[in-house]
Order: C-alpha cells, then sequence, then structure tokens
C-alpha cells in the first residue's frame, strides 16, 4: 500500500485529515495535471480555454508592468476579449454545462461580467481624451443606478485603485475557481441522441 | 491609426471597419477551429495505472 | 484505482489518450505573445491627448463662456442633474417605483453657481479690485436681479463675436456678469481654472469630478466626441478613437441607445442597465432554462466538434 494509514485513535475527529481526505478524492492531483484525454477531445474548439487564459496572464503581467512606467504602451483588451468570446460560444456549442457542470457555466458568465468591468475601470484610468469621455458618459448610467458616489466614475483615484488591485484579484481568484472546476469534472462528454441538455445533479456515464 | 475610422451605415446600424473585422475575424475563427482537422497521435491508454504516480 | 474517483466511472468504458496540457499552455502562451507583441509593435495604442478647460476656453471661448453663465444661473445639465449633485425633483431616472437614483440621494452635493464660478472666482479677487467689486455687486444684489442679467446675458451670448481673446456681445443689461465671466476666461485660458476646481483641501488631488462635470456641461467636448463617432447614439460604446478597433463586447449595451423606444426616453440609461442585469442573469441561467439549453442539441455543432467520436460509434 503506497499509503500507510494513521492509528485509528488518532482519527477521531481531526479536521486536517477529513481536509485531505476531501480534497484527494475531489481534486487528485491526477485529475489536476492529467497526462490523458478522453479520445473525443480532438477539436480545435478546445483550445479556446487555455488560450484565453494565455491572454489573460498576458494582461495582468503587462499590467504589472504598466503600473511601474505609467501610461499604456499597448491595448490589451481587445486582444484578450476577443478570446474570451470565442472561448464561451465554444462552450455554448457544447453545451459545457450538462453531467453536473453548471456551476463551471455559471462562474464562467460572472468572470465575463468582472472581466467587462476591469476592463471599463481600465479604460476610465487612460487619462487621455478617451477616459475623459467615458468618464463623463458612464456617470449617467452609475448614477441612474444609485451608486454614482460610491462607484465615483469621475474620481480618477478610485477607479484607478479598483482597476488594479481589487477586480485583478477578483478575476484571477474567478478564473482558478473555473480551472479547478473543469479539472474536478474533466471535459464534459459528447452529447448523446437521447440526452437531454439539463445539468443533471450528478455526473452520469451515459 | 490616428485618424478617425471610416463607418459603415445601414439602417439603425453604425459600425466602423476596425469592429467589423474584429467581429468577422472571430467568427472566421470559430469556424476555422470547428472544421480543421486536430491532429491525432491517438495511442490509447491501455491501464489506468499511471507509471510514474 | 486507489480510491473512488467520480472521473473513472464519468468516462468509464471510453478510451484515454495522451495529452499534454502543460505543453498546451506554454504553446497557446508563445503564440499569444507572437500576437500581442507584433500588434503592439505595429499598431501601438490610441492615445489622444486629454482636453482641458484652457483647451476649451482656448478653442472655444463663447462656448466656455456660455456654460460658465449657465453653472452660475443654476441652468446647466449638472444644476438640473438632480441625485447625486443636485436637488431637483422628478429629475431622477425611474421605472415604475424603482428609482435608485433618487434612493441614492444627494451624496455628491454641488452648488454650481458657488462651486464652478464664484468660488474659484474669490480666489482670483485677492489684490484685484475690479474683480473684487463686480463679486460684490453681484453677491449683493438679489436673486431676481441676478437671474435677470444671467438670462439678458444668455441670450445675447448666441451672436457673441471673439476678438483680442475676448467674448463680446451687444449692450445689454447684464449688471458685473460681462466682467465676471472676463475673469473666467481669464482664469481659464492660463490654466488655472483646471487647478482651482480639483475638490480636496490637500495636496493630493486625485478626483476630477468637478471639472469633467463642467467640460461635460458645454458642447466643446461632445462635439470632439462626435467626430470620432463616440457618442450614445453614434454606438459610441463600442468604438475607439482613431482607426482603433473598440469594445465589440459592449455591442448589446450600445445597441439599446440606438432604437425606439430607448433612444427618446428620459429613463433610458436605469431601462438599459435593468436589461443588461437580467439578459446577464439569463446567460449564467442557461443550463436551467429550456429551450436556451437545448438550442445546441437542435443545432448540432456538436457533430463537427465531436465528429471522431461519431464517427467510431
Amino acid at each position: 500500500m503506497p499509503e500507510t494509514n494513521p492509528k485509528p485513535q488518532a482519527e477521531h475527529s481531526n479536521w486536517t485529515l477529513a481536509t485531505r481526505r476531501l480534497l484527494e478524492r475531489r481534486l487528485p492531483l491526477k485529475n489536476m495535471l492529467p497526462d490523458r484525454q478522453p479520445y473525443y477531445v480532438g477539436s480545435w474548439v478546445y483550445i479556446f480555454g487555455v488560450v484565453a487564459i494565455a491572454g489573460l496572464i498576458w494582461v495582468v503581467g503587462s499590467g504589472v508592468v504598466l503600473a511601474f512606467f505609467g501610461p499604456q504602451w499597448w491595448h490589451q483588451s481587445s486582444a484578450g476579449r476577443f478570446v474570451n468570446s470565442l472561448h464561451l460560444w465554444g462552450q455554448y456549442f457544447m453545451a459545457g454545462w450538462r453531467d453536473g457542470r453548471a456551476a463551471t457555466w455559471m462562474v464562467g458568465v460572472v468572470i465575463f461580467a468582472v472581466s467587462i468591468v476591469a476592463a471599463f475601470t481600465g479604460f476610465i484610468s487612460q487619462q487621455n481624451f478617451d477616459g475623459e469621455w467615458i468618464a463623463v458618459n458612464a456617470k449617467d448610467a452609475t448614477n441612474a443606478a444609485g451608486i454614482g458616489s460610491f462607484f465615483n466614475v469621475l474620481n480618477f483615484g478610485q477607479m484607478y485603485g479598483l482597476h488594479i488591485m481589487l477586480l485583478p484579484v477578483m478575476v484571477v481568484t474567478l478564473v482558478a475557481a473555473h480551472i479547478v472546476l473543469v479539472r474536478m469534472h474533466g471535459v464534459v462528454r459528447p452529447i448523446e441522441p437521447k440526452q437531454t441538455a439539463q445539468p443533471a445533479d450528478e455526473e452520469r456515464a451515459s | 491609426m490616428d485618424t478617425p475610422a471610416t463607418y459603415l451605415a445601414w439602417n439603425f446600424i453604425l459600425i466602423s471597419i476596425p469592429n467589423l473585422l474584429m467581429i468577422a475575424a472571430m467568427i472566421v475563427l470559430f469556424v476555422i477551429a470547428l472544421l480543421a482537422p486536430f491532429p491525432s497521435d491517438a495511442e490509447a491508454v491501455e491501464s489506468e495505472d499511471n507509471p510514474d504516480a | 484505482m486507489t480510491m473512488s474517483d467520480p472521473q473513472d466511472r464519468y468516462y468509464a468504458g471510453i478510451r484515454m489518450v495522451h495529452f499534454d496540457l502543460v505543453k498546451e499552455l506554454v504553446l497557446a502562451l508563445v503564440a499569444v505573445s507572437i500576437v500581442v507583441i507584433g500588434l503592439a509593435g505595429a499598431l501601438s495604442s490610441p492615445d489622444d491627448p486629454a482636453v482641458t478647460i484652457q483647451t476649451w476656453a482656448t478653442k472655444d471661448p463663447v462656448d466656455f463662456v456660455t456654460t460658465a453663465t449657465s453653472e452660475l444661473s443654476g441652468q446647466s445639465g449638472t444644476a438640473q442633474y438632480g441625485p447625486p449633485y443636485t436637488n431637483i425633483p422628478d429629475a431622477a431616472q425611474a421605472v415604475g417605483p424603482i428609482a435608485p437614483q433618487a434612493w441614492a440621494g444627494v451624496s455628491t452635493p454641488i452648488d454650481t453657481a458657488q462651486d464652478f464660478v464664484l468660488r474659484p472666482l474669490g480666489f482670483a479677487a485677492v489684490g484685484n479690485p475690479t474683480l473684487t467689486a463686480a463679486l460684490n455687486t453681484y453677491n449683493a444684489a438679489s436673486p431676481d436681479q441676478q437671474q435677470t442679467w444671467l438670462t439678458n446675458y444668455t441670450t445675447a451670448l448666441a451672436n457673441a463675436t471673439v476678438g483680442n481673446d475676448e467674448v463680446s456681445v451687444a449692450a445689454g443689461d447684464y449688471g458685473p456678469v460681462p466682467d465676471l465671466m472676463a475673469n473666467m476666461l481669464g482664469l481659464a485660458r492660463t490654466g488655472a481654472l483646471d487647478g482651482l476646481l480639483l475638490r480636496s483641501g490637500t495636496l493630493y488631488q486625485t478626483d476630477f469630478t468637478l471639472p469633467l462635470l463642467f467640460m461635460g456641461d458645454g458642447n466643446y467636448l461632445p462635439d470632439l466626441a462626435a467626430e470620432q463617432h463616440l457618442t450614445g447614439d453614434q454606438w459610441g460604446m463600442m468604438n475607439e478613437t482613431g482607426s482603433y478597433p473598440g469594445q465589440t463586447w459592449l455591442w448589446l449595451f450600445s445597441f439599446w441607445y440606438q432604437v425606439p423606444p430607448f433612444n427618446t426616453a428620459s429613463n433610458t440609461d436605469l431601462v438599459v442597465i435593468i436589461l443588461m442585469i437580467v439578459l446577464t442573469a439569463l446567460l449564467a441561467l442557461v443550463p436551467f432554462i429550456p429551450i436556451l439549453r437545448d438550442i445546441p442539441r437542435w443545432i448540432p455543432v456538436y457533430r463537427l466538434i465531436w465528429r471522431r467520436y461519431y464517427r467510431g460509434r
């Protein structure tokens, strides 16, 4: 046996052990970093997820550099969001939420929404004509929603702080959760003719 | 790149050429991903055990 | 199998093949790097310099003076905005009983006459007896008298001329208002007004609420935006300055502002926000929505994606 069990009397109510057992069962390393996939993972559509991750790495990395050096060098958000859109449509047509994967889909939608806010605060922080104009207009939306004083788009300090600190933390945390969910469930099986597209409570083998 | 873009107008739709190209590129890439053959070095993994566990 | 793994059950009977996830990520990173660095090197990024009150006053002094007058008279966009800036009844956007703008109240109070005109002029009046006298005359007059001067002056500004860096209007009963405005123009042209409008009483300034609202009340800034197709009724939210692609993912948010009845309603911002929140929630809940979640089965794009699998069956 590769693992030696601790003596029974040491186990009574050990939360650490219980946590470790849970992780070993639900998130075993062999599923987090698998070296094999079902043979039906044979379409370029599958790469959009990892390309979106690569885009995010670039966005965060270049953002760190910008924070050191000041005004923008290049326009990141368009490229990253472009890839994200490809990823979303791929998952829609695969009905990727099936077989217990509804949470993965929903986290994905939340990431989309949060990253729009992250991009928005970025545009406002440009300190150029575009940033001014966006702020002057966006205030009408935030004011109409009653949050205009709390989330003041005309306050550069607040918008910049949200953009470089709070929102990146939220996006990265959500993306990590999304990836863990994908690895935990494994890729969804192909749609079967008789199957419905319901998320289902647990994973069934066809 | 700093000169204003050309815009296409049709009914209430008003779109810049760069934006139209972005949307078109997205659609084209998606279709290519659907249709392009995927390399298959499909050597089946027979046993469940991971050889370097 | 060492312990019960749900994935082993899920993939039971399915042939597994070798796959290298880490190599895939590295390759994706390399590919994205090439694209990103290439695009950035070739195209750079848009950076039209910010408009300042100084630019505005220099390029379009009549518009500047007209706007400053409207701030003083309480007729500007900001003055009439309602919450969170001013207390104007019925100014808040509402959809039936839903009126978050009103609920939030006047949480960033602005007195346009004081904040945009009289306080900055007060600073400039130190050591300037002519301006001090003009301010005293204005402040001592009754509100009705002030409004009369301001209304007359606003009307006259429609036919104003610019000469020697001064805005001139036909003769009329304007009281000290032309003097006040001439000083406002002077402050603006030198760049002093940009600084005087920054709010906080400390050294560090990050809140540009006042200068931005002031510029937004004029025509100069919006006209520049319209030239670049950035205004709300030009799908502006989706666009970028110059020939750069913009935020195409905002197409749906932007769409509502182009079509009736939204494009003429007074509560469009609130309606669109509510609509987009509902649609985003629906997107998140697609797995649970009957017809939406069945479309992928009916439109068999999946047959292309998994054609290897179906061929083998």
